[in-house]
């Protein structure tokens, strides 16, 4: 038995973040209900990465809303949303990610909500927090890791800002809505009462970075200083970073500098024995490590490494990786289907429950594939 | 105030970053969260990455374990670990993330457990698994992110591998351990059944990337090919991306190219009408945009695309942020004290729960501080 059966999801959020908190609890035993409008669906349903799609709908809707149903309503028109309330009379949770004021105009923002289901836990996601001057701006990754430093911290000294490659703050800020929403699950059990969680995409970016800010908070405010090449870290002193060799990369982990430099048979320069200069001269220890650590390859060095364990691995990219036994072993990924019939690879769920790995078969539903069968199973009509 | 975890009682023998930051969380939720610490300490309290020492422990130590308890016992020691089952035979929920192995040595595995107390959620979180050829490998965040792809996706083409320059890794996975307690100890609540979690950095490095790797399973395996320039994102068209202007940089998220040309006054850009072009063009595109872009400041664009709902922003460091109206409004920093005296600002738990920050006064433990009281009280 999953851990959440039994508990209802009403997701009225569109594109990432609070799509990717729906597919967690989906994964882990709710039933998710996507609440859209009727036609085109959420606008998620749009936005391509390389212009792939399954269905109508794109690639990355599809991995973001699998395992979902879809219940189409126009929000606006009042025997939809008579339905819609009585939906929400039912079910345990909704979230959404409206701009402040939107839920208020269309009449379920939280209040009017907890009238109707006092037991609901009512998930929101912003961009900026409820209120402020930015409070109704678009809040969207790569924007978020623009104004939050987040961009500040990777890539090398001379480098422009450079952003994660990939919707870091969308999903840190489904998966910290997972949490509040579970967390308030927890606590209805002994009160009786729901609750509204509230995340934004800016708070939890910075949350991401909390090991940072509490090193720049009481550290005199020093900005982050990228190591000129190789950075993987703006704080962590030599060798941490990423080395090329002849063939390829290594990376280095916390390892001690003068063991490191003790096994490549090498005596560390006399400038590099305080360890304080670890940090302090940062650039000049890894121009001095990327002298050597070029001259033999990856592999040389993880068998010269390893069995003294030292913290260093090898760059895959995909096609090694996802060749590789390690991942066989995980077994991480499964095939999705469309009630079509059309089918899609993708990654499941990363957290095991009593021994099992998570999977399914279902992939996203069509904007309200499923009205008839939830009409009926709520009584909605 | 009411936090929604309270009662709950969580024993945590994680060290360094990945498990604390999961328990964090759970103490930020409201749980009571006992650190069990070996008599040197966890090991995190002594990693000093950056020089930054407060209070001689480590600053991103008291980042991760503000608002926990610390119980030091040898659990090597016959005595040590009786007292410490007492303590087990209470628990909601017990976490770890020692290598595979470590736990059965120190009387903790599953198993044993469950005979103390099967009801507990029992939460594990290791490097890459607990089978396979990597198994006993180091788990740590940046050896993660280069074997899982990650270091692929950022950065300019031809940059070589580009880390995420923060524990990433260990985070996401604490955020998943998290999550999977959560869920068990909502079972747990209502049905009185246990729960066993389990989760990997690697296999969290892996769902974190669920876009890209759903995207090469489906364009047949084609090798991840980052922009020329001023990229965001490895799998995203124009305009996606970080500018260079006169006096800085923006970011510019999305926007049809045409409608940006006529915005920007850039009669180049009109000339891409055809959706698919904006992803196979990206680089041709991104140039066009950024020799524009250059030409004037980030507050002239910006007035011009926020009005028109571009999804667009001026790229700011931390000093810039923390003096915003908008930032100030969070109240995103909050300043402990540790049972010493000392004091330290970090950041507070990004959820709020009925409109409340879920804030605490309480530091970080000096080690062992709690053992005689907690040896008392479960006694």
């Amino acid at each position: 038995m999953l851990p959440l059966e039994g508990i209802t999801v009403l997701e009225f959020a569109q594109f990432m973040a609070g799509p990717s908190a729906g597919l967690k609890m989906a994964d882990l035993g709710a039933s998710v209900i996507k609440v859209e409008r009727p036609g085109t669906g959420e606008a998620g349903r749009q936005i391509t990465l390389k212009n792939l799609f399954i269905d109508e709908s794109s690639m990355v809707f599809h991995t973001a809303n699998r395992n979902k149903r879809s219940y189409a309503a126009n929000l606006k028109n009042t025997d939809d949303l008579e339905r819609v309330k009585k939906l929400i009379s039912q079910v345990d949770v909704m979230t959404h990610n409206f701009r402040p004021g939107v839920m208020e105009k269309i009449g379920l923002d939280y209040e009017t909500v907890k009238a109707i289901n006092p037991k609901i836990i009512y998930g929101v996601v912003s961009g900026y927090g409820p209120v402020g001057p930015w409070a109704k701006k678009p809040g969207q990754d790569l924007l978020i890791q623009s104004l939050s430093g987040f961009v500040n911290l990777s890539g090398n000294a001379a480098d422009d800002p450079t952003p994660s490659g990939l919707a870091t703050s969308d999903i840190f800020t489904g998966a910290h809505l997972v949490q509040g929403i579970l967390a308030a699950l927890v606590g209805r059990t002994k009160t009786g009462k729901g609750a509204k969680v509230e995340v934004s995409l800016l708070e939890s970016t910075l949350d991401i970075q909390f090991e940072l800010l509490t090193t720049y908070f009481n550290d005199g405010n020093r900005l982050p200083k990228r190591a000129k090449k190789g950075n993987a870290h703006a704080y962590v002193a030599a060798p941490y970073g990423v080395y090329p060799t002849k063939d390829g990369y290594l990376s280095i982990a916390l390892t001690p500098l003068d063991e490191l430099v003790g096994a490549m048979g090498l005596a560390l320069p006399y400038q590099f024995l305080d360890k304080e200069t670890w940090f302090s001269k940062r650039d000049e220890i890894m121009d001095f490590l990327r002298g050597y650590l070029i001259k033999e390859t990856t592999q040389y060095w993880l068998d010269l490494f390893e069995p003294l364990d030292f913290k260093v691995a090898p760059i895959y990219d995909y096609k090694t990786l996802l060749n590789h036994e390690v991942y066989k072993v995980l077994k991480m990924d499964q095939e999705v289907e469309t009630s079509d019939g059309l089918t899609m690879k993708t990654t499941r769920c990363p957290i095991r429950i009593d021994g099992h790995r998570i999977f399914n078969r279902k992939s996203a539903p069509k904007p309200g594939e499923d009205n008839r069968v939830i009409d009926q199973e709520f009584n909605l009509n | 105030m009411e936090k929604p975890l309270d009662g709950i009682l969580v024993i945590d023998f994680s060290q360094y970053l990945s498990g604390p930051s999961a328990s964090l969380r759970l103490a930020d939720l409201g749980a009571r969260v006992i650190k069990i610490e070996k008599p040197t300490g966890d090991s995190g309290r002594h990693l000093y990455c950056s020089n930054v020492v407060l209070n001689g422990e480590s600053s991103m130590f008291h980042a991760i374990n503000r608002n926990k308890q610390s119980y030091v016992a040898d659990m090597k020691s016959g005595e040590d670990r009786k007292k410490v089952y007492k303590l087990i035979a209470q628990a909601d929920v017990l976490m770890h993330n020692f290598r595979p192995g470590v736990a059965k040595k120190l009387g903790i595995d599953f198993e044993t457990v469950q005979t103390i107390n099967p009801a507990v959620v029992y939460a594990e979180l290791s490097g890459y698994g607990k089978e396979g050829v990597w198994k006993d490998k180091p788990g740590l965040d940046l050896l993660l992110q280069s074997v899982s792809g990650l270091t692929q996706l950022n950065g300019n083409e031809g940059a070589g591998p580009v880390p995420i320059g923060l524990a990433v890794v260990d985070i996401l996975s604490g955020v998943h351990l998290a999550q999977g307690i959560l869920a068990c100890l909502y079972r747990k609540i209502t049905t009185g059944k246990g729960g066993r979690v389990e989760v990997s950095m690697l296999e969290s490095a892996l769902e974190f990337q669920f876009e890209s790797i759903t995207c090469f399973f489906t364009d047949g395996g084609q090798p991840t090919k980052r922009p020329k320039s001023n990229s965001a994102h490895a799998y995203l068209g124009a305009p996606y991306g970080i500018y260079r202007t006169k006096n800085g940089y923006m970011a510019l998220a999305m926007g049809a190219i045409p409608f940006l040309g006529e915005l920007l006054g850039c009669h180049e850009l009109t000339q891409y009408p055809e959706v698919g072009s904006w992803f196979t063009k990206r680089d041709e595109i991104k140039s066009i945009l950024a020799d524009h872009l250059s030409t004037k400041d980030t507050q002239e664009w910006l007035a011009v695309l926020e009005p028109a709902d571009i999804w667009c922003a001026e790229i700011m460091d931390w000093k810039t942020l923390f003096d915003t109206e908008a930032f100030k409004i969070l109240e995103m920093v909050q300043e402990v004290q540790m049972s010493d005296g000392y004091k330290y600002k970090t950041t507070r738990c990004p959820i709020r729960i009925n409109g409340q920050f879920l804030t605490t006064e309480i530091g970080t433990p000096i080690l062992g501080e709690h053992t005689e009281k907690i040896n008392a009280e479960f006694a």
